[in-house]
């Protein structure tokens, strides 16, 4: 198991800071489906308790694979959901992703229509949960399958070693 | 949620209706094995047989399920087909935050469906859908129906029984999602006799938070002992596995039905040789960073031309000693290969292989005949076992329908009863010495599971009775504080009582974090005034002469002091349990 470290991570879950990092999933192969990372999402950053109302939700996966797939937002730019929102509660987020502004949103669903990968999740308030990259879920992976990684830096030799 | 009461959905079967109901108690009874003592006096007809329509099969988890790591499990109780008495079995997967988060405490079934059922609960739907198409179906391939039919992957639980279930066999298991399982006692059966082929449980509920800032800290700290101390790297790295080579060092592993205690062929099938050779990954219930789900495989070439097929079995010691040392084999693929028969016909992996290796030496001695097994069984022979597991199942025959309602109901027919290895209930791998044999043929649950007495056992030489029974009592009381949570027992060296009480306190329940120190003395007698009233009598469990040959690291089992445990362990429950001594909770 890898120990809980607690640190600041990279990102702020308020969505105000400029340099941005992304949540990545290197090694979903580890995963044992404990649900730690997307209960961790509802309790910090949602104050829920819940593995729905998560920016990552698990998933098992049949066949071949065998094993667990993380869904969340995969940090598209230019991201269709908020190209789809028609009350301007997302915009682009630089880095990829979305910043979500919760007070602007009317519940209507589109974003999540228009998600390619079924990454947000609708509560069934309609209010959409999207991965807003803040890492918060990453330490609490036990088998170290999440990763913050900055999709600007991250193609040097170091950086892809430490996701390997 | 978090409520001073518990929400428990009834559904009846027979009229295929379901209501919500509230029921009083949790600051007396926590929930999970309290909850589930507290519904079976609420439903079920203590003397009715545990074939009656009427009685119920419950499921309950614990006020701290899905806000605490490893608060992961499940109880059911139920009137077992193995003895027709109350008891209880444990799983975890993802079942305990899959009721959690359908919004329900408990779990209560009655009736029995018209025709071949699965019940599908959401937090705002319940469903009786026919699925009589599943008939006879093993668990490996109903599984994938079902995850087909209903949706939710990952965030519900799908609880199944394979043909042993509805064969009624009393070592029939309750499958829930592939890798666990409600094992012990026949849970399978019950389920089988209700018509009910499946639960299907999503959780899709979500809660608030509690408002008391100390829970995140008080989570972090809990999670933080969990991943960053050694408590839990046993479970975490080999797994239970790790207990086959000292066990075997001990002379304490049953080998070829209980003719030994101890073996070369252990190096071959230790936890460490099945992590080398046949680990292929860890799973986890829902909730527990640990992963202690260790999952192997076994490969087959059933076609020349390279064919092959492979599928993923996850083991663990108990597994590993009943279908692999228990039946002298000393092969991990070959064990592994045992139990997947096993796992597909919905049976009891240790019942199982306890029971095919009394078979076995009872065909040595000629108290059967292969006219009865249908197979030459010899130790060793996995491929035999094989079949021979499938057959046990699927009742094949006379000699195989009542092997399945238990070994010592074959043995009182056929002969044997000598070398039949049970305790109340076919025995746990822990050939350790008479603490262990008087604490297993009279426990609750005739489980390792509820007292510790095989760990007793390898800590004590001296042979003082008052003091082992005062351990028996006073351990079986301190897991019933984990067991009424439900936690995870692989946790018992954190969850201590003070942290159990703070974490209560932290979500709100204040009144039962000032009251756990009564509530598991409370829950105990519940239970036992259950279990009496249902026709416990230990006189009538009787120690096979088997285990009296054993011999342990400490010599020969001393028939004196075995009997002599058994005596007061027993005359302890009964006087402990008597109503006229209602307001003492202590143990």
């Amino acid at each position: 198991m890898i120990p809980l470290i607690l640190k600041k991570t990279a990102n702020s879950c308020t969505n105000k800071v400029s340099f941005m990092k992304n949540l990545t999933t290197p090694h979903m192969e580890r995963c044992i489906g404990c649900h730690s990372c997307s209960l961790a999402c509802a309790r910090i950053v949602h104050k829920q308790i819940s593995w729905n109302m998560s920016g990552i939700r698990i998933y098992s996966s049949g066949g071949i694979s065998t094993g667990f797939e993380a869904r969340f937002c995969l940090a598209c730019n230019p991201a269709p959901c908020a190209l789809a929102c028609p009350t301007g509660a997302y915009s682009q987020r630089k880095g990829g992703g979305v910043i979500f502004k919760k007070k602007l949103c009317n519940h209507c669903g589109d974003c999540a229509d228009a998600c390619p990968v079924d990454a947000i999740y609708l509560a069934r308030t309609g209010e959409p949960v999207v991965c807003i990259h803040c890492g918060q879920c990453v330490p609490y992976c036990p088998h170290n399958c999440l990763a913050l990684i900055d999709p600007q830096t991250h193609k040097t030799a170091a950086s892809v070693e430490s996701i390997i | 949620m978090i409520r001073d009461f518990f929400r428990v959905l009834h559904v009846n079967l027979s009229e295929g209706s379901g209501n919500i109901i509230s029921v009083d108690g949790r600051d007396t009874v926590a929930g999970g094995s309290g909850l589930s003592a507290l519904l079976f006096n609420k439903y079920a007809e203590m003397t009715a047989p545990w074939d009656d329509p009427c009685q119920p099969l419950i499921l309950a988890i614990g006020p701290l399920t899905g806000y605490f790591p490893l608060m992961s499990k499940t109880v059911s109780a139920f009137k077992s087909p193995y003895h027709d008495q109350f008891t209880e079995s444990h799983a975890g997967g993802r079942s305990a935050l899959s009721m959690r988060f359908a919004d329900i405490d408990g779990l209560v079934i009655t009736g029995k469906s018209p025709a071949l059922s699965c019940l599908v609960i959401d937090s705002n739907k319940i469903e009786i859908k026919n699925v009589n198409f599943l008939k006879g179906m093993d668990v490996s391939e109903s599984g994938k129906i079902l995850r087909r039919m209903f949706a939710g992957s990952g965030h519900r639980s799908i609880l199944r029984i394979g043909p042993a279930g509805e064969n009624k066999s009393a070592m029939a298991c309750i499958n829930v999602d592939t890798y666990r399982h409600f094992g012990r006692m026949g849970g399978g059966a019950v389920m089988g006799d209700k018509n009910l082929k499946a639960i299907a449980i999503l959780g899709d509920a979500d809660f608030e938070q509690p408002k008391d800032k100390k829970y995140r800290d008080l989570f972090d700290d809990v999670f933080q002992q969990i991943t960053s101390t050694d408590m839990m790297k046993k479970y975490h790295n080999i797994g239970t596995p790790a207990n086959i080579k000292p066990l075997n060092k001990l002379s304490s592993l049953p080998w070829r039905n209980l003719q030994s205690t101890s073996d070369p062929g252990a190096d071959n099938i230790s936890g460490e040789k099945f992590a080398e050779e046949t680990l292929l990954r860890n799973g986890a219930c829902s909730g527990c960073p640990v992963g202690c789900i260790h999952i192997g495989f076994v490969r087959e070439k059933f076609m020349k031309d390279n064919r092959y097929m492979y599928r993923h079995v996850a083991y663990d010691y108990e597994p590993i000693f009943s279908a692999g040392s228990m039946l002298g084999i000393t092969d991990s693929f070959s064990i592994l290969s045992v139990m997947d028969e096993m796992e597909k016909a919905g049976l009891d992996a240790m019942s199982a292989g306890v029971a095919l290796a009394w078979a076995t030496e009872a065909m040595e001695k000629g108290y059967l005949s292969e006219q009865d097994t249908l197979l030459p069984l010899k130790f060793g022979e996995a491929g035999l076992y094989k079949k021979a597991s499938a057959y046990l199942g699927r009742g094949v025959n006379d000699f195989y329908r009542l092997l399945a309602q238990g070994t010592l109901k074959a043995a009182e027919h056929y002969g044997g009863a000598d070398f039949a290895c049970v305790l109340g209930l076919e025995m746990a791998g822990y050939a350790t010495g008479e603490v262990f044999f008087a604490a297993q043929s009279t426990s609750f649950r005739h489980s390792h599971l509820d007292c510790g007495g095989y760990t007793y056992d390898q800590q004590h030489e001296e042979k003082d009775v008052v003091k082992a029974v005062d351990f028996l009592m006073e351990d079986e009381a301190s897991r019933l504080s984990l067991n009424c949570m439900v936690a995870c027992l692989f946790a018992r060296g954190v969850y201590k009582n003070g942290l159990l009480a703070d974490c209560l306190h932290s979500v709100g329940y204040t009144a039962l974090a000032s009251n756990m120190n009564n509530v598991a003395g409370h829950v105990q007698k519940l239970r036992w005034q259950t279990r009496i009233k249902t026709g416990y009598n230990s006189g009538s469990i009787t120690i096979p002469k088997r285990f009296f040959k054993v011999k342990t690291w400490k010599g020969p089992i001393d028939p004196a002091y075995l009997y002599s445990l058994k005596e007061h362990y027993s005359k302890r429950i009964f006087a402990f349990a008597d109503p006229s001594n209602d307001s003492d909770s202590k143990t």
